[in-house]
């Protein structure tokens, strides 16, 4: 089986500017959404508190709001998680109000009425549960919590249920964003770095501009439809910029070594060349880790959507921008065979024999 | 020439053997156990409630499945584990009847658990499965904040009142001690004794620094906490903290909490398994007290130490600790908050005591008191939850002030042990939950389980690829990468990394790029054979040509994982973790290992003809080939 049959060099570069002006245009439309609209930044960067509330069956996600409306000031966001039953409910930080307590009350609330699809016998379990978080806590011991427990134990199932709390305080987030800051930074400059000494710098200012576009684009697409931006998603997006530079590093290999090997052919005949040379293996790495992403984003399950889908879109905007935009912005800025063969002094001698 | 010296194949072997090894215990899986601990402060699990647990089980003809006593840590815990959930549940029922015979007061804490099933010849050469995160086992994280500042304050508060005292002791007349956002400022009337202040702050107090400022009519001398002070209060208080954290948590009878510091200022608390979360909040923000009050040796209070009698007026009975059961008197001689620290050390008899410090104003009354009560016997009480725990009864040996010793310790540990618990008595500093994470049991399985799916579903799709694409080399290429996959559960394990649900998508990911290697590696074989190399040769050269490339390529990698590792926290930093393990497992595996098995399938054929590595096509019209042809063809390209 060979998937690429390719005759002769494609003339890559031929179609560079179209490319490179959709490259322009969804870059700044990418810019405009991240100024204008922002990034709809998860509870680890901002503080606040975020619950995931499993139901039975699909609740009303209309009067769940309204019930947290009347407990919680400020503006609270519901969504559903992955499925429909998964309420997922965002509530912002509430200076004073002491950490998790917000939790408490906003849930039971929410079981005060019972929930469609519930075991009858729910109702009783969730006032008492109630009531126990109320206690003082000298009365709250383990004896004390024990018939709760087991009543829980065997309504499993049966019953709505708190998934998951998170609370996360506003100092903490502010520090988590800045240390995010840092990272991209630090990563950016350390590749550039690696770069400068590498290749020549007309490479690595076009391989460092073409793998900041990834990194603009994806955040961007995070912009534009507002999915939410989190912590692993950051980890995914700096992942991705280290992966889409491998790309642009493998192609730029292979340029300067079609510059040695191919000593009459133009400067953009080398570039088609050795992207043509290379666009097989591009393909079936890039498609080996989409697999991986993609299976991820279908079967990793809600917790993993949103990193799976920062990956999957980084590798496919990484893979098109090593080829039209690193390859295309050296060629711009006028990259020659001069710039790369600095010929060792070995090859100088053979080339010198006769 | 495509062989490799035996060494070789001896590395590759031990390092599947060592994969195997380590990897294996994730696949035992957990079975049920009960798990037995002290909650006591005095109390501590050993070998005789070891057999205490072996024979009331014998005895409640509950069938057990090996029984341990785990040692490492904070505090020993019992372990026994059983065939099922039931025998579980009527063991955890039957050793709390039996050792709590008063259960308004236990002594112990029994609780469920599940033990990992890994034989125990494995466990013996460390390999344990991984430790699994909250995200994917359910329970309950915190973060909170320690306020250090209040630490130093205290400190000085402490330093300020001890020199009132030793300036009057020596006779030094000032002007007035003031605290302030720099230190201690002390003011004087003249020279002379501004000088001899100096002399007395630098000979006893080590952790302070003195600045001189003022006119000669007003000098005034500026005393502050050293860098090294600071750093010692800083170090300590953390730690302190940190103590009375694993004395409260377990209580709560969670398996495997994690108590850890987290930046400069920071704790970390995991409590898997725990669902209470407003419980668990209480019992880490309680406040404990320490007491030390005298022994009630009056006639009265001898007799009432048997119970028969009740204790006279102004005494009570306490019947829970060492040295018990005691009568003490209710006047208390000092508190905890009075405690400003407490040290495992020798006597001059070269026998383990503790050395006890007390500030300055409960130093006085303890000169009082024990002049008057030479001889006489005194206790040191922790109050928690308004029970009372005797950790100490000794006799006065001497008069004594602020600093004094407990001799007749029976061993050093037990001497650290007492430090331990009088300094545990409170916290060192304030602390406040800035961050907290409750995750269901049902959604941490969930994790688990569509994270695993996921990467399985993955590898299977990449493995059903390569080989059909490249065949044989697409077979090694699959092997490699499981031996990739395996070396790098391995690690992890042996590491005991925390595994989260990102470091399972790491894994993934990591996965899919790996593969990278041999794509490259076979796509530059099949270039030379489309060249004509022969099939030997090409072997070669795609291996040397392709080497270069990938070290090359994971280097960026390598660059981000390792600043996300140091920048990152949390979820990130585990990303960043697996990510760079499994880049470098993967130049192993993907170079290393696969050479070797294409070695050992095509390399001793002398006369190879062909490789199976899929189907090369060769451009046969003209045109611009991507890569000009070199020599003539002498290899064929095979179609299999």
């Amino acid at each position: 089986m060979e998937f690429f049959r390719i005759h002769r060099t494609i003339p890559f570069m031929r179609y560079a500017l179209v490319f490179n002006v959709i490259s322009l245009v969804t870059f700044l439309t990418a810019v405009g959404f991240l100024g204008v609209r922002g990034l709809n930044l998860s509870i680890e960067f901002t503080g606040g508190t975020v619950m995931e509330v499993g139901y039975r069956q699909a609740p009303d996600v209309d009067a769940i709001r309204a019930t947290i409306a009347a407990k919680v000031a400020g503006d609270s966001q519901v969504t559903t998680f992955g499925k429909a039953e998964d309420i997922l409910i965002r509530m912002p930080a509430h200076p004073g109000v002491p950490s998790g307590q917000l939790a408490d009350q906003v849930y039971a609330a929410l079981t005060a009425v019972p929930a469609p699809g519930e075991a009858p016998e729910c109702a009783a379990w969730h006032a008492a549960d109630a009531r126990f978080k109320l206690l003082p806590q000298d009365e709250r011991t383990p004896e004390a919590a024990a018939p709760l427990l087991a009543q829980q134990k065997s309504l499993a199932g049966q019953c709505t249920e708190l998934r998951r709390v998170e609370f996360v305080g506003p100092q903490v987030g502010s520090e988590l964003a800045q240390d995010g800051g840092l990272a991209l930074l630090a990563v950016v400059l350390g590749i550039a770095a690696y770069l400068a000494v590498r290749f020549e710098k007309k490479f690595s200012a076009a391989a460092i501009i073409a793998n900041l576009h990834d990194v603009v684009l994806v955040v961007g697409m995070f912009a534009i439809f507002h999915w939410e931006f989190s912590l692993p998603v950051l980890a995914a997006v700096l992942a991705v910029l280290a992966y889409s530079v491998n790309e642009s590093v493998i192609i730029f290999d292979r340029v300067r070594e079609h510059f040695r090997t191919m000593r009459k052919a133009t400067v953009v005949e080398v570039i088609d060349s050795a992207i043509t040379a290379t666009i097989s293996r591009t393909i079936i790495t890039h498609g080996a880790t989409l697999t991986m992403t993609v299976t991820m984003l279908l079967f990793g399950g809600p917790a993993l959507h949103y990193f799976a889908l920062a990956l999957t879109l980084g590798i496919l905007f990484g893979v098109y921008s090593s080829v039209f935009v690193a390859a295309a912005l050296a060629m711009w800025f006028g990259v020659q065979r001069a710039d790369l063969v600095r010929a060792p002094k070995e090859e100088r001698a053979t080339i010198q024999m006769p | 020439m495509n062989r490799y010296p035996p060494w070789k194949y001896v590395l590759i072997v031990v390092a599947l053997v060592f994969g195997i090894l380590y990897a294996v215990p994730n696949v035992f899986g957990e079975s049920p156990a009960v798990q037995v601990a002290s909650v006591k402060a005095t109390v501590r699990a050993d070998a005789a409630l070891l057999a205490r647990v072996e024979k009331s089980l014998q005895a409640g003809g509950i069938a057990q499945q090996g029984i341990s006593l785990d040692t490492i840590g904070q505090n020993p815990t019992i372990r026994v584990r059983f065939a099922d959930a039931a025998a579980q549940a009527r063991a955890g029922e039957l050793l709390g009847r039996e050792l709590n015979p008063d259960a308004s007061d236990p002594s112990y804490i029994v609780a469920p658990n599940l033990l990992s099933r890994t034989p125990a010849w494995l466990q013996g050469i460390h390999a344990l499965p991984m430790y699994l995160g909250l995200d994917l086992r359910g329970g309950v994280h915190f973060l909170m904040q320690v306020d250090l500042d209040e630490a130093l304050t205290k400190r000085l508060q402490a330093a300020e009142s001890d020199l009132r005292t030793q300036l009057r002791d020596k006779d030094v007349r000032h002007a007035g001690i003031r605290r302030g956002a720099g230190g201690l400022e002390i003011r004087f009337r003249d020279l002379e004794s501004r000088n001899k202040a100096k002399d007395l702050i630098l000979d006893s107090f080590h952790d302070l620094v003195v600045q001189e400022s003022g006119s000669a009519d007003e000098p005034i001398l500026t005393a502050a906490l050293s860098d090294a002070g600071r750093i010692a209060v800083r170090d300590n208080a953390l730690k302190q903290n940190i103590t009375t954290l694993h004395n409260r948590i377990n209580e709560l009878g969670v398996s495997e909490p994690v108590i850890q510091q987290q930046g400069d200022d920071r704790i970390v608390v995991e409590l898997p398994g725990v669902q209470d979360t407003a419980r668990a909040k209480n019992i880490i923000g309680r406040t404990a007290t320490l007491e030390a009050r005298l022994v009630d040796v009056s006639p009265d209070g001898m007799a009432a130490t048997g119970g028969a009698v009740p204790p006279p007026f102004g005494s009570e009975r306490f019947t829970v600790g060492r040295g018990v059961p005691v009568v003490l008197k209710k006047d208390v001689i000092f508190s905890g908050q009075q405690l400003q620290g407490a040290q495992a050390t020798f006597d001059d008899k070269q026998q383990s005591a503790v050395s006890v410090e007390l500030n300055d104003a409960a130093g006085r009354v303890m000169l009082q008191v024990t002049r008057e009560n030479l001889k006489k016997p005194m206790a040191v009480v922790l109050f928690e939850r308004g029970r009372g725990e005797v950790l100490t009864v000794a006799t006065i040996q001497g008069e004594f002030g602020s600093r004094f010793q407990i001799t007749g310790m029976p061993s050093p540990q037990a001497a650290n042990d007492l430090a331990l618990l009088l300094r545990a008595g409170a916290l060192a500093a304030p602390m406040q939950i800035i961050e907290e994470r409750l995750i269901g049991p049902s959604l941490g399985a969930a994790n688990i389980e569509a994270g695993v799916r996921a990467t399985e579903m993955g590898f299977a799709a990449i493995v059903v690829f390569m080989a059909l694409y490249y065949a044989v080399f697409g077979v090694v290429s699959a092997l490699a990468l499981g031996m990739n996959l395996l070396l790098l559960v391995a690690i992890l394990s042996l590491l005991q990394a925390t595994l989260t649900l990102p470091g399972i998508a790491a894994i993934a990911f990591t996965l899919g790029m790996a593969i990278d290697a041999n794509v490259l590696i076979n796509e530059r074989i099949r270039e030379e054979l489309r060249k004509g190399t022969a099939p030997q040769q090409a072997i070669q050269q795609g291996y040397e040509r392709a080497f270069a490339t990938i070290l090359d390529s994971n280097v960026t990698t390598l660059i981000a994982g390792v600043f996300l590792f140091m920048l990152g926290s949390g979820p990130v930093r585990g990303f960043a973790f697996v990510h760079v393990l499994g880049i470098l497992t993967s130049i192993f595996s993907a170079v290393f290992v696969s050479r070797g098995l294409v070695n050992l399938i095509y390399g001793s054929r002398r006369r190879l003809q062909k490789v199976s590595i899929g189907q090369i096509w060769r451009p046969a019209t003209a045109g611009t080939p991507p890569v000009p042809p070199a020599g003539g063809a002498r290899g064929k390209p095979s179609g299999a």
